[in-house]
């Protein structure tokens, strides 16, 4: 997995709650069986029209906006749990996405692929948002270490929340299933204890 | 210390908690489809790791899957790949396979409780956020991304954090007409869609208790949808007897013994939860949605909010609402009964008997689809099929189909479909189609009328 330390870009906002990982990449796309590929098809019925034109007020087609920084309303990757959306995200060029709220599935399945959640409260996401409306040039710097998201121009800042075991992972470029591989033996030892367990609790 | 039945469970297969990190958690139950395995597979031959217990793990084939001609080659070329895929995966890894066409198959998360997989107690999970079904048995299931898939295959373990404790009471004696997906939705309409997202939530109270296991089935299945990982009833006699007997249920001796294991899995009384919500059976009438999420629920007589979130009016203007607006009388050209929320046979039942000596409305299309084999044959031998035949629904064969419009069965672009699945979203049952989630009942007797109608009035 690709390492995940300090960013410093601009972002790009997407200003609607509850967005769904079917919005992110629709379920019509789902029949490929390798990872390559899903970012031409992030957000598609948002992106494009019928005809496949881009669709003019949506902020991934605003030139104004750019950057590996995805700002999102409320609630982001509720519904699917198809990791089909991080997939989607990360090959887009997104690095981060931050929001108030993320859905529990595709936070997991965004940290397995080194796609970092940063979760703000609901008052500093506004401040991002308006910040962008002023500057969309406006930068962020999004540190892992110190978990620290601030606006460049005005210094501000908030402290985020991650799992440290997760941060250990993203630092180093680590994966679970190393990790678990390695607990083969322990697992094995609780197979074996597992009837046991249950005749256990019936006394 | 007390203890919830989340936890009596849960506690149970943890194999190592890792300081200030996430528990190793032991999966008894590994179950695989053909959309979010192969890349699982893949990364698994890429780095050389063996499939640790292969089983443990069953596959089915269900999301991509045509709902006609099942017998003949798929058409799709991309879903026929998939497929193959899963089948060679499967064969590779001595995993069992109940394929297209194999009398078992079927979705997910209908074939495993029919065939007694699903036991209580069991830690189960599946690349599909409505493994939550499978709690309606008492047991832990949730759904997984594709690594998380990977790293099952790898350990039978999942590397999780343990989530909070949350439960639902509903107390009290149901109207006439009023179906568990009309409980199901009436919660998540009065919690929201997120406001279970780090919870797993135990159903209790007298309502979930006299509901049939495939009421309970469908409850579980929607947990999800207001965010929690997963939803879980305490076993009892209904599960015991809907388990016994099944194909891969205990039998005997063993039978007894997991039972006598399976009555200490409720929660004591005076643990605790984290959060906690009561509701009347008596304020439940039957369901609908009318926004793009599954929490922007009414009663069916009700009126769309005018106060709404921050995001309702997108949601209205792609569904062509407008706040206040009852949706009574709305002219409706497309049903659906099916997918992994209502598609038990007890669905077909409910269904058929308001449909029985009445048609649907000409301007209707109809579109009934069995959860598995073992459903359609049934439907069948009860005689089902003749009923639908005769009021102009098409009885398909078994599929996720419409729910997510991965194959053909597609609702067209502006059209509103009223539909037993799970989701709302934009677009969920195809390019810009409207979703109406609501009840088997409801769905059969919008298909009457032509319009969505308060049928509850002309029910004896």
């Amino acid at each position: 997995m690709e390492k995940f330390t300090t960013l410093q870009d601009t972002a790009v906002p997407l200003e609607v709650e509850n967005i769904d990982t079917d919005q992110i990449i629709p379920a019509r796309f789902l029949k490929a069986t390798d990872k390559a590929g899903f970012g031409e098809n992030l957000f598609k019925d948002w992106r494009f029209d019928k005809e496949g034109k881009p669709v003019e007020d949506f902020t991934l087609n605003q030139d104004q906006y750019s950057g590996s920084i995805l700002i999102a309303g409320n609630n982001f990757g509720c519904g699917s749990s198809r990791e089909h959306a991080a997939w989607a995200l990360k090959a887009y060029g997104f690095k981060v996405v931050v929001s108030s709220y993320f859905a529990d599935i595709f936070k997991g399945n965004a940290l397995n692929n080194g796609l970092l959640p940063v979760q703000v409260s609901p008052e500093f996401l506004d401040e991002l948002f308006l910040a962008i409306k002023k500057d969309n040039k406006e930068s962020f710097k999004v540190d892992l270490e110190n978990q620290k998201i601030e606006m460049l121009s005005s210094g501000k800042s908030e402290n985020f929340a991650i799992d440290p075991y997760k941060k250990t992972c993203l630092i180093n470029g680590f994966d679970d299933i190393d990790f678990l591989v390695s607990k083969l033996d322990a697992i094995k030892k609780f197979e074996e204890k597992q009837t046991q367990m249950r005749e256990a609790a019936i006394q | 210390m007390k203890k919830t039945l989340f936890d009596k469970i849960w506690d149970a297969h943890v194999v190592e908690s890792i300081p200030d990190g996430p528990d190793i958690l032991y999966i008894d139950q590994h179950l695989i489809h053909e959309v979010t395995s192969p890349q699982a597979f893949n990364e698994l031959k890429e780095r050389e790791i063996p499939v640790f217990r292969p089983n443990k793990i069953v596959a089915t084939a269900d999301h991509n899957t045509p709902t006609e001609n099942q017998h003949l080659p798929v058409k799709d070329l991309l879903s026929r790949k998939q497929l193959k895929e899963l089948s060679q995966n499967c064969e590779e890894n001595n995993i069992t396979l109940y394929g297209l066409g194999h009398p078992y198959n079927g979705i997910v998360h209908v074939m495993a409780p029919e065939l007694g997989i699903t036991q209580p107690g069991k830690t189960m999970v599946c690349g599909d956020s409505h493994t939550s079904t499978h709690g309606a048995f008492g047991a832990i299931a949730f759904g997984i991304g594709t690594s998380q898939v990977t790293q099952v295959f790898a350990s039978q373990c999942l590397l999780v954090e343990k989530p909070k404790r949350l439960r639902v009471n509903v107390n009290g004696e149901l109207k006439k007409g009023v179906t568990p997906k009309d409980v199901i939705l009436y919660v998540i309409s009065k919690l929201g869609t997120n406001s279970g997202t780090g919870y797993f939530c135990e159903y209790a109270g007298d309502v979930f208790e006299n509901m049939s296991m495939e009421g309970r089935m469908t409850v579980c299945n929607m947990s999800i949808e207001m965010g929690a990982r997963g939803g879980l009833i305490a076993p009892d006699q209904t599960t015991y007897d809907y388990v016994e007997g099944r194909e891969f249920a205990p039998k005997g001796e063993e039978f007894d013994k997991l039972k006598a294991y399976w009555e200490t899995l409720r929660t004591d009384d005076g643990a605790e939860f984290d959060q906690e919500y009561s509701f009347d059976a008596e304020d439940i009438e039957p369901m609908i949605t009318y926004g793009t999420n599954p929490g922007m629920g009414i009663k069916i007589t009700g009126a769309i909010p005018v106060e709404g979130g921050k995001s309702d009016a997108k949601a209205l203007s792609y569904m062509g609402f407008k706040p206040g607006e009852s949706l009574i009388d709305k002219p409706i050209n497309y049903i659906f009964i099916g997918s992994c929320t209502n598609s038990r046979i007890e669905d077909f039942r409910m269904a058929a008997s308001y449909i029985k000596g009445k048609k649907k409305a000409e301007n209707v299309n109809a579109l009934i689809v069995p959860g598995s084999r073992q459903v359609a044959a049934q439907i069948q031998e009860e005689g089902l099929d003749k009923v639908f035949e005769e009021a102009g629904f098409r009885l398909r064969q078994p599929g996720c189909s419409a729910c997510l419009a991965m194959n053909d069965d597609k609702i067209p672009e502006g059209e509103y479909c009223v539909s037993t699945s799970n989701r709302n979203f934009e677009g969920r049952q195809g390019q810009g189609s409207r979703t109406i989630l609501a009840s088997p009942l409801t769905a059969a007797a919008t298909a009457v009328a032509g319009k969505i109608t308060d049928f509850t009035k002309s029910l004896n």
